[in-house]
Protein backbone atom coordinates (compact mmCIF):
# COMPACT_ATOMS: atom_id res chain seq x y z
CA UNK A 1 0.00 0.00 0.00
CA UNK A 2 1.26 3.15 -1.27
CA UNK A 3 1.72 6.30 1.41
CA UNK A 4 -1.01 8.38 -0.14
CA UNK A 5 -3.24 4.72 0.14
CA UNK A 6 -2.21 5.07 3.96
CA UNK A 7 -3.03 8.57 4.20
CA UNK A 8 -6.22 8.46 2.88
CA UNK A 9 -7.28 5.23 4.60
CA UNK A 10 -6.73 6.65 7.88
CA UNK A 11 -8.47 9.72 5.86
CA UNK A 12 -11.80 7.67 5.71
CA UNK A 13 -11.07 6.08 9.17
CA UNK A 14 -11.25 9.79 10.85
CA UNK A 15 -14.28 10.95 9.06
CA UNK A 16 -15.87 7.46 9.42
CA UNK A 17 -15.59 8.12 13.58
CA UNK A 18 -16.64 11.96 13.25
CA UNK A 19 -19.83 10.56 11.72
CA UNK A 20 -20.29 8.21 14.61
CA UNK A 21 -19.51 10.99 17.01
CA UNK A 22 -22.05 13.28 15.44
CA UNK A 23 -24.88 10.93 15.57
CA UNK A 24 -24.13 10.09 18.65
CA UNK A 25 -24.31 13.31 19.69
CA UNK A 26 -27.78 13.76 17.72
CA UNK A 27 -28.92 10.47 19.59
CA UNK A 28 -27.85 11.63 23.10
CA UNK A 29 -29.68 14.56 22.05
CA UNK A 30 -33.10 13.09 21.07
CA UNK A 31 -33.28 11.51 24.36
CA UNK A 32 -32.19 14.44 26.72
CA UNK A 33 -34.95 16.21 24.89
CA UNK A 34 -37.23 13.34 25.16
CA UNK A 35 -36.71 12.32 28.50
CA UNK A 36 -35.95 15.71 30.10
CA UNK A 37 -32.36 13.87 30.72
CA UNK A 38 -30.13 17.09 32.00
CA UNK A 39 -27.11 15.04 32.75
CA UNK A 40 -27.37 13.40 28.93
CA UNK A 41 -27.82 17.11 27.54
CA UNK A 42 -24.52 18.43 29.55
CA UNK A 43 -22.54 15.36 28.04
CA UNK A 44 -23.35 16.68 24.89
CA UNK A 45 -22.40 19.78 25.65
CA UNK A 46 -18.93 18.74 26.85
CA UNK A 47 -18.71 15.89 23.53
CA UNK A 48 -18.56 19.14 21.32
CA UNK A 49 -15.37 19.79 22.23
CA UNK A 50 -14.40 16.83 20.40
CA UNK A 51 -16.48 17.54 17.79
CA UNK A 52 -14.65 20.48 17.32
CA UNK A 53 -10.96 19.19 17.73
CA UNK A 54 -12.20 16.00 15.32
CA UNK A 55 -13.21 18.70 12.46
CA UNK A 56 -10.00 20.33 12.84
CA UNK A 57 -8.00 17.44 12.92
CA UNK A 58 -9.86 16.19 9.42
CA UNK A 59 -9.22 19.87 7.72
CA UNK A 60 -5.82 19.58 8.82
CA UNK A 61 -4.99 16.21 7.45
CA UNK A 62 -6.49 17.27 4.20
CA UNK A 63 -4.74 20.61 3.61
CA UNK A 64 -1.40 18.33 4.44
CA UNK A 65 -2.32 15.57 2.10
CA UNK A 66 -3.37 18.30 -0.61
CA UNK A 67 -0.06 19.96 -0.27
CA UNK A 68 2.36 17.13 0.13
CA UNK A 69 1.06 14.53 -2.13
CA UNK A 70 -0.94 16.17 -5.20
CA UNK A 71 -3.55 13.99 -5.66
CA UNK A 72 -5.53 14.00 -8.52
CA UNK A 73 -8.57 12.20 -10.16
CA UNK A 74 -10.25 9.97 -7.42
CA UNK A 75 -7.96 10.92 -5.14
CA UNK A 76 -8.86 14.54 -5.48
CA UNK A 77 -12.64 14.36 -5.31
CA UNK A 78 -12.29 12.26 -2.28
CA UNK A 79 -10.44 14.92 -0.23
CA UNK A 80 -12.26 17.42 -1.75
CA UNK A 81 -15.89 15.38 -0.58
CA UNK A 82 -14.05 14.80 2.76
CA UNK A 83 -13.56 18.60 3.61
CA UNK A 84 -16.75 19.54 2.34
CA UNK A 85 -18.22 16.87 4.26
CA UNK A 86 -16.63 17.33 7.44
CA UNK A 87 -17.79 21.27 7.56
CA UNK A 88 -21.24 19.90 7.29
CA UNK A 89 -21.25 16.84 10.21
CA UNK A 90 -19.46 19.77 12.31
CA UNK A 91 -22.53 22.09 11.64
CA UNK A 92 -24.94 19.18 12.51
CA UNK A 93 -22.63 18.44 15.63
CA UNK A 94 -23.96 22.18 16.54
CA UNK A 95 -27.75 21.70 16.32
CA UNK A 96 -27.09 18.92 18.29
CA UNK A 97 -24.98 20.88 20.83
CA UNK A 98 -28.04 23.40 20.99
CA UNK A 99 -30.86 20.94 21.20
CA UNK A 100 -29.13 19.83 24.08
CA UNK A 101 -28.53 23.60 25.02
CA UNK A 102 -32.66 23.53 25.09
CA UNK A 103 -33.21 20.14 26.84
CA UNK A 104 -30.63 21.39 29.56
CA UNK A 105 -32.69 24.61 30.17
CA UNK A 106 -35.86 23.46 29.86
CA UNK A 107 -37.86 24.84 32.81
CA UNK A 108 -39.90 21.71 32.35
CA UNK A 109 -40.28 18.44 30.30
CA UNK A 110 -42.10 18.84 27.28
CA UNK A 111 -45.27 17.00 27.11
CA UNK A 112 -45.52 13.90 24.65
CA UNK A 113 -48.47 15.90 23.32
CA UNK A 114 -46.62 18.72 22.10
CA UNK A 115 -43.81 16.23 20.64
CA UNK A 116 -46.96 14.48 19.04
CA UNK A 117 -48.60 17.43 17.56
CA UNK A 118 -45.28 18.88 16.22
CA UNK A 119 -44.06 15.27 14.68
CA UNK A 120 -40.76 16.45 16.55
CA UNK A 121 -39.84 12.34 17.07
CA UNK A 122 -40.43 11.97 13.43
CA UNK A 123 -38.15 14.38 12.54
CA UNK A 124 -35.78 13.02 14.58
CA UNK A 125 -36.17 10.02 13.30
CA UNK A 126 -35.67 10.88 9.76
CA UNK A 127 -32.75 12.97 10.36
CA UNK A 128 -31.06 10.52 12.16
CA UNK A 129 -31.96 7.70 9.50
CA UNK A 130 -30.13 10.25 6.66
CA UNK A 131 -26.83 10.27 9.31
CA UNK A 132 -26.52 6.39 9.03
CA UNK A 133 -27.43 5.89 5.37
CA UNK A 134 -25.01 8.73 4.18
CA UNK A 135 -22.07 7.32 6.58
CA UNK A 136 -22.95 3.95 5.16
CA UNK A 137 -22.95 5.28 1.27
CA UNK A 138 -19.70 6.83 2.63
CA UNK A 139 -18.13 3.45 4.22
CA UNK A 140 -19.74 0.45 1.72
CA UNK A 141 -18.65 3.18 -1.59
CA UNK A 142 -22.26 2.45 -2.39
CA UNK A 143 -23.66 5.40 -5.07
CA UNK A 144 -26.93 3.79 -4.98
CA UNK A 145 -27.82 4.45 -1.11
CA UNK A 146 -27.07 8.56 -1.98
CA UNK A 147 -30.16 8.27 -4.00
CA UNK A 148 -32.53 7.76 -0.97
CA UNK A 149 -31.47 10.50 1.08
CA UNK A 150 -32.53 13.35 -1.25
CA UNK A 151 -36.01 12.06 -0.85
CA UNK A 152 -35.95 11.65 3.01
CA UNK A 153 -34.72 15.69 3.51
CA UNK A 154 -37.88 16.57 1.37
CA UNK A 155 -39.97 14.53 4.51
CA UNK A 156 -38.02 16.95 7.03
CA UNK A 157 -38.93 19.89 4.59
CA UNK A 158 -42.87 19.20 4.76
CA UNK A 159 -42.77 18.65 8.30
CA UNK A 160 -41.14 22.33 8.49
CA UNK A 161 -43.22 24.03 5.93
CA UNK A 162 -46.23 22.93 8.33
CA UNK A 163 -45.46 23.87 11.42
CA UNK A 164 -46.15 27.39 11.45
CA UNK A 165 -49.99 26.85 12.37
CA UNK A 166 -49.35 24.17 14.40
CA UNK A 167 -46.98 26.13 16.41
CA UNK A 168 -49.50 28.81 16.42
CA UNK A 169 -52.42 27.08 17.70
CA UNK A 170 -50.52 25.56 20.63
CA UNK A 171 -49.37 28.88 21.99
CA UNK A 172 -53.05 29.72 21.72
CA UNK A 173 -54.00 27.40 23.50
CA UNK A 174 -51.03 27.09 25.83
CA UNK A 175 -50.16 30.86 26.69
CA UNK A 176 -48.30 30.23 29.67
CA UNK A 177 -46.00 27.58 27.85
CA UNK A 178 -44.95 30.58 25.06
CA UNK A 179 -41.37 30.18 25.90
CA UNK A 180 -41.19 26.48 25.61
CA UNK A 181 -42.87 26.11 22.52
CA UNK A 182 -40.44 29.22 20.23
CA UNK A 183 -37.64 26.68 21.87
CA UNK A 184 -39.25 23.98 20.34
CA UNK A 185 -39.65 25.85 16.94
CA UNK A 186 -36.36 26.38 16.62
CA UNK A 187 -35.43 22.78 17.55
CA UNK A 188 -37.71 21.65 14.56
CA UNK A 189 -36.14 24.34 12.58
CA UNK A 190 -32.42 23.17 13.28
CA UNK A 191 -33.57 19.62 12.44
CA UNK A 192 -34.62 20.95 9.25
CA UNK A 193 -31.16 22.56 8.68
CA UNK A 194 -29.39 19.21 9.80
CA UNK A 195 -31.27 17.66 6.81
CA UNK A 196 -30.10 20.31 4.86
CA UNK A 197 -26.69 19.43 5.80
CA UNK A 198 -27.01 15.80 5.18
CA UNK A 199 -28.49 16.80 1.44
CA UNK A 200 -24.91 18.80 1.41
CA UNK A 201 -23.55 15.68 2.32
CA UNK A 202 -24.64 13.46 -0.31
CA UNK A 203 -24.18 15.91 -2.82
CA UNK A 204 -20.39 15.49 -2.19
CA UNK A 205 -20.72 11.70 -2.01
CA UNK A 206 -22.17 12.14 -5.76
CA UNK A 207 -19.46 14.24 -6.62
CA UNK A 208 -16.71 11.65 -4.92
CA UNK A 209 -18.38 8.90 -7.04
CA UNK A 210 -19.55 10.45 -10.26
CA UNK A 211 -17.27 13.94 -10.85
CA UNK A 212 -20.39 15.45 -11.03
CA UNK A 213 -21.72 18.40 -9.06
CA UNK A 214 -25.72 18.42 -8.30
CA UNK A 215 -25.24 21.24 -6.09
CA UNK A 216 -28.09 23.73 -7.07
CA UNK A 217 -29.66 20.90 -9.75
CA UNK A 218 -32.06 18.64 -9.59
CA UNK A 219 -30.37 16.61 -12.28
CA UNK A 220 -28.41 13.62 -11.69
CA UNK A 221 -29.22 13.26 -8.10
CA UNK A 222 -31.30 10.12 -7.90
CA UNK A 223 -29.37 8.56 -10.81
CA UNK A 224 -25.96 7.10 -10.21
CA UNK A 225 -23.98 7.68 -13.48
CA UNK A 226 -22.83 4.57 -15.66
CA UNK A 227 -20.05 2.32 -13.96
CA UNK A 228 -20.58 4.02 -10.57
CA UNK A 229 -21.36 1.40 -7.56
CA UNK B 1 -9.17 24.24 -35.46
CA UNK B 2 -7.46 21.46 -36.08
CA UNK B 3 -3.53 22.30 -36.54
CA UNK B 4 -2.03 18.84 -36.41
CA UNK B 5 -3.72 15.19 -36.81
CA UNK B 6 -2.27 11.77 -36.69
CA UNK B 7 -4.37 9.56 -38.08
CA UNK B 8 -4.08 5.22 -37.81
CA UNK B 9 -0.83 5.73 -36.62
CA UNK B 10 1.49 2.25 -36.64
CA UNK B 11 5.06 2.43 -35.88
CA UNK B 12 7.88 -0.50 -35.91
CA UNK B 13 11.33 -0.43 -34.87
CA UNK B 14 12.69 -3.56 -36.91
CA UNK B 15 9.77 -6.23 -34.78
CA UNK B 16 8.98 -4.31 -32.26
CA UNK B 17 5.64 -2.88 -32.34
CA UNK B 18 6.15 0.95 -30.82
CA UNK B 19 2.98 2.82 -31.55
CA UNK B 20 -0.30 0.59 -32.16
CA UNK B 21 -3.26 2.69 -34.14
CA UNK B 22 -3.14 6.04 -32.81
CA UNK B 23 -5.59 8.51 -33.40
CA UNK B 24 -5.27 12.24 -32.07
CA UNK B 25 -5.44 15.73 -33.06
CA UNK B 26 -4.66 19.06 -32.14
CA UNK B 27 -6.41 22.06 -31.92
CA UNK B 28 -4.73 25.96 -32.81
CA UNK B 29 -3.35 27.62 -30.43
CA UNK B 30 -3.61 24.75 -27.79
CA UNK B 31 -1.20 22.76 -25.47
CA UNK B 32 -1.36 18.86 -25.34
CA UNK B 33 1.18 17.15 -23.20
CA UNK B 34 1.85 13.43 -23.75
CA UNK B 35 2.44 11.78 -20.46
CA UNK B 36 2.82 8.31 -19.92
CA UNK B 37 5.83 5.23 -18.51
CA UNK B 38 9.05 5.08 -19.91
CA UNK B 39 9.14 3.46 -23.22
CA UNK B 40 5.37 4.03 -23.84
CA UNK B 41 5.80 5.47 -27.21
CA UNK B 42 5.06 9.65 -26.60
CA UNK B 43 8.48 10.21 -27.32
CA UNK B 44 8.30 8.57 -30.70
CA UNK B 45 5.29 10.02 -31.27
CA UNK B 46 6.28 13.32 -30.63
CA UNK B 47 8.93 12.93 -33.08
CA UNK B 48 6.71 11.64 -36.05
CA UNK B 49 5.74 15.81 -36.42
CA UNK B 50 9.54 16.66 -37.59
CA UNK B 51 10.50 13.62 -38.70
CA UNK B 52 13.55 12.67 -36.32
CA UNK B 53 12.34 9.28 -36.36
CA UNK B 54 13.47 8.64 -40.09
CA UNK B 55 16.95 8.92 -38.79
CA UNK B 56 16.50 5.58 -37.09
CA UNK B 57 17.39 2.97 -39.78
CA UNK B 58 14.98 0.28 -38.93
CA UNK B 59 12.01 2.77 -38.16
CA UNK B 60 8.83 1.64 -40.40
CA UNK B 61 5.84 4.26 -40.23
CA UNK B 62 2.43 3.44 -41.45
CA UNK B 63 -0.83 6.19 -40.96
CA UNK B 64 -1.50 9.44 -42.08
CA UNK B 65 0.89 12.54 -40.09
CA UNK B 66 -0.29 16.36 -41.12
CA UNK B 67 -0.04 19.70 -40.19
CA UNK B 68 -2.11 22.58 -41.23
CA UNK B 69 -3.48 19.45 -43.58
CA UNK B 70 -0.05 18.96 -45.44
CA UNK B 71 1.01 15.14 -45.14
CA UNK B 72 4.70 15.63 -43.58
CA UNK B 73 5.59 12.04 -45.16
CA UNK B 74 4.22 12.83 -48.97
CA UNK B 75 7.14 12.65 -50.98
CA UNK B 76 7.19 15.97 -52.01
CA UNK B 77 8.16 17.06 -48.22
CA UNK B 78 11.95 18.36 -47.78
CA UNK B 79 12.78 16.91 -44.51
CA UNK B 80 15.53 19.83 -44.27
CA UNK B 81 12.84 22.18 -44.79
CA UNK B 82 10.44 20.54 -42.83
CA UNK B 83 12.18 20.40 -39.85
CA UNK B 84 13.01 24.09 -40.04
CA UNK B 85 9.58 24.45 -39.92
CA UNK B 86 8.47 22.42 -36.75
CA UNK B 87 10.23 24.07 -33.46
CA UNK B 88 11.75 21.29 -31.08
CA UNK B 89 13.25 21.76 -27.83
CA UNK B 90 14.66 18.85 -25.98
CA UNK B 91 15.04 17.74 -22.50
CA UNK B 92 18.91 19.21 -21.85
CA UNK B 93 19.39 22.71 -23.17
CA UNK B 94 21.77 22.59 -27.03
CA UNK B 95 22.48 25.97 -27.68
CA UNK B 96 25.06 26.24 -30.38
CA UNK B 97 28.42 27.22 -29.00
CA UNK B 98 27.90 30.53 -30.89
CA UNK B 99 27.01 33.93 -29.17
CA UNK B 100 23.36 34.72 -27.99
CA UNK B 101 22.46 36.71 -31.14
CA UNK B 102 23.44 33.85 -33.44
CA UNK B 103 21.91 31.12 -32.22
CA UNK B 104 18.49 32.99 -32.40
CA UNK B 105 19.70 34.13 -35.83
CA UNK B 106 20.81 30.77 -36.86
CA UNK B 107 17.55 29.80 -38.58
CA UNK B 108 17.10 32.69 -40.32
CA UNK B 109 20.61 32.61 -41.61
CA UNK B 110 20.39 28.93 -42.81
CA UNK B 111 17.08 30.05 -44.69
CA UNK B 112 19.41 32.49 -46.53
CA UNK B 113 18.13 35.66 -44.71
CA UNK B 114 21.02 37.91 -43.81
CA UNK B 115 19.66 41.25 -43.94
CA UNK B 116 20.60 43.30 -40.67
CA UNK B 117 17.89 44.57 -39.74
CA UNK B 118 15.47 41.63 -40.09
CA UNK B 119 17.92 40.32 -38.33
CA UNK B 120 17.76 42.22 -35.40
CA UNK B 121 14.26 42.89 -35.40
CA UNK B 122 13.74 38.69 -35.30
CA UNK B 123 15.91 38.09 -32.94
CA UNK B 124 14.81 40.68 -30.50
CA UNK B 125 11.02 39.66 -31.44
CA UNK B 126 11.88 35.68 -30.47
CA UNK B 127 14.25 37.00 -27.18
CA UNK B 128 11.43 38.67 -26.10
CA UNK B 129 8.44 35.92 -27.04
CA UNK B 130 10.88 33.57 -24.72
CA UNK B 131 10.64 36.29 -22.12
CA UNK B 132 14.41 36.08 -22.12
CA UNK B 133 15.08 39.82 -23.86
CA UNK B 134 15.29 41.70 -20.77
CA UNK B 135 18.12 39.30 -18.56
CA UNK B 136 20.52 39.25 -21.91
CA UNK B 137 19.93 42.24 -24.57
CA UNK B 138 22.80 43.94 -23.40
CA UNK B 139 25.25 40.78 -23.56
CA UNK B 140 23.89 39.92 -26.78
CA UNK B 141 27.47 39.00 -28.07
CA UNK B 142 27.98 36.64 -25.09
CA UNK B 143 28.63 33.00 -25.30
CA UNK B 144 25.36 31.32 -25.24
CA UNK B 145 27.03 28.63 -23.44
CA UNK B 146 28.26 31.18 -20.55
CA UNK B 147 24.08 31.50 -19.31
CA UNK B 148 22.37 29.63 -16.73
CA UNK B 149 20.86 26.43 -17.68
CA UNK B 150 17.62 27.99 -17.58
CA UNK B 151 18.36 30.65 -19.82
CA UNK B 152 19.67 28.31 -22.32
CA UNK B 153 16.47 26.25 -22.58
CA UNK B 154 14.81 29.60 -22.99
CA UNK B 155 17.26 30.49 -25.48
CA UNK B 156 16.40 27.55 -27.32
CA UNK B 157 12.63 28.19 -27.45
CA UNK B 158 13.59 31.41 -28.84
CA UNK B 159 15.74 29.82 -31.40
CA UNK B 160 12.94 27.89 -32.26
CA UNK B 161 10.63 31.02 -32.14
CA UNK B 162 12.36 32.85 -34.67
CA UNK B 163 11.60 30.32 -37.51
CA UNK B 164 7.88 31.47 -36.68
CA UNK B 165 7.19 27.66 -36.48
CA UNK B 166 3.76 25.85 -37.54
CA UNK B 167 3.98 23.62 -34.40
CA UNK B 168 6.53 23.49 -31.26
CA UNK B 169 7.21 20.34 -30.06
CA UNK B 170 8.96 19.58 -26.42
CA UNK B 171 10.62 16.85 -25.46
CA UNK B 172 10.50 17.05 -21.26
CA UNK B 173 11.89 20.63 -21.72
CA UNK B 174 12.05 21.91 -17.51
CA UNK B 175 12.73 18.28 -16.32
CA UNK B 176 16.77 19.28 -15.91
CA UNK B 177 16.06 22.77 -14.66
CA UNK B 178 15.39 23.80 -11.14
CA UNK B 179 12.23 25.34 -9.63
CA UNK B 180 12.31 28.80 -10.63
CA UNK B 181 13.73 27.86 -14.49
CA UNK B 182 10.41 25.26 -14.55
CA UNK B 183 8.22 28.02 -13.62
CA UNK B 184 9.45 30.35 -16.19
CA UNK B 185 9.73 27.47 -19.05
CA UNK B 186 5.63 26.99 -18.00
CA UNK B 187 4.95 30.66 -17.96
CA UNK B 188 6.49 31.00 -21.35
CA UNK B 189 4.62 27.93 -22.63
CA UNK B 190 1.13 29.71 -21.15
CA UNK B 191 2.07 32.28 -23.36
CA UNK B 192 3.48 30.74 -26.33
CA UNK B 193 0.23 28.83 -26.88
CA UNK B 194 -1.36 32.56 -28.19
CA UNK B 195 0.37 32.32 -31.00
CA UNK B 196 1.10 28.78 -31.37
CA UNK B 197 0.56 25.25 -30.97
CA UNK B 198 2.63 23.00 -28.72
CA UNK B 199 2.89 19.09 -28.18
CA UNK B 200 4.60 18.43 -24.92
CA UNK B 201 6.19 15.38 -23.25
CA UNK B 202 6.31 15.16 -19.65
CA UNK B 203 6.74 13.01 -17.04
CA UNK B 204 6.26 15.64 -14.43
CA UNK B 205 2.63 14.85 -13.73
CA UNK B 206 1.75 18.67 -12.07
CA UNK B 207 3.54 20.56 -14.91
CA UNK B 208 1.11 18.64 -17.40
CA UNK B 209 -2.00 20.15 -14.97
CA UNK B 210 -0.63 23.37 -14.79
CA UNK B 211 0.43 24.29 -18.92
CA UNK B 212 -1.76 21.65 -21.04
CA UNK B 213 -5.67 22.07 -22.34
CA UNK B 214 -5.62 18.39 -23.56
CA UNK B 215 -3.68 15.34 -21.98
CA UNK B 216 -3.07 12.25 -23.82
CA UNK B 217 -2.10 8.96 -21.56
CA UNK B 218 0.04 6.72 -23.74
CA UNK B 219 1.09 2.54 -22.17
CA UNK B 220 2.81 0.49 -23.99
CA UNK B 221 2.53 2.06 -27.64
CA UNK B 222 -1.08 2.75 -27.45
CA UNK B 223 -2.89 6.06 -26.40
CA UNK B 224 -5.13 5.06 -23.78
CA UNK B 225 -7.33 8.39 -23.51
CA UNK B 226 -6.62 11.86 -24.98
CA UNK B 227 -9.16 14.68 -22.94
CA UNK B 228 -9.39 18.02 -21.82
CA UNK B 229 -6.88 17.84 -18.94
CA UNK B 230 -9.15 19.11 -16.40
CA UNK B 231 -11.44 15.97 -16.86
CA UNK B 232 -8.19 13.67 -17.20
CA UNK B 233 -6.69 14.99 -13.89
CA UNK B 234 -10.55 14.95 -11.69
CA UNK B 235 -12.25 12.20 -13.61
CA UNK B 236 -10.64 10.11 -16.16
CA UNK B 237 -12.32 7.70 -18.03
CA UNK B 238 -9.94 4.66 -18.59
CA UNK B 239 -9.27 2.87 -14.96
CA UNK B 240 -5.82 2.74 -16.43
CA UNK B 241 -5.16 6.39 -16.75
CA UNK B 242 -6.47 6.93 -13.66
CA UNK B 243 -3.84 4.12 -12.02
CA UNK B 244 -1.26 6.06 -13.35
CA UNK B 245 -2.04 9.61 -12.75
CA UNK B 246 -2.64 8.54 -9.24
CA UNK B 247 0.51 6.29 -8.82
CA UNK B 248 -1.25 2.76 -8.44
CA UNK B 249 0.10 1.67 -11.83
CA UNK B 250 1.41 -2.22 -11.87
Amino acid sequence: MSHLDTNLDQLKNDLIQMWNLVSSQMEKARLALINGDKDLAREVRANEKMVDAFELKIDMDCENIIMLQNPVAIDLRFLLSVLKINYNLERIGDYANAIAKSAEHADKAWPDTVFEATRVPEMFFVAQSMIQESLASFERNDRKMVSTLFGMDEKLDKINNDITPIISRLIKDNPDDIPMLLDLFSIIRKLERAGDHITNIAEELVFYFDAIIVKHSKLQKNKPASGSK
Amino acid sequence: MIKAEAKNINVWYGDFHALKNINMSFNTNSVTALIGPSGCGKSTFLRLFNRMNDLISNFRLEGLITVDEQNLYSKEVKIDELRKSIGMVFQKPNPFPKSIYENVAYGLRVNGINDRRTLDETVERSLRQAALWDEVKDNLKKSAMSISGGQQQRLCIARALAVEPRLILMDEPASALDPISTAKIEELIFELKKSFTILIVTHNLQQAGRISDYTGFFYMGEMIEHDATQKMFLNPSNERTQNYITGRFG
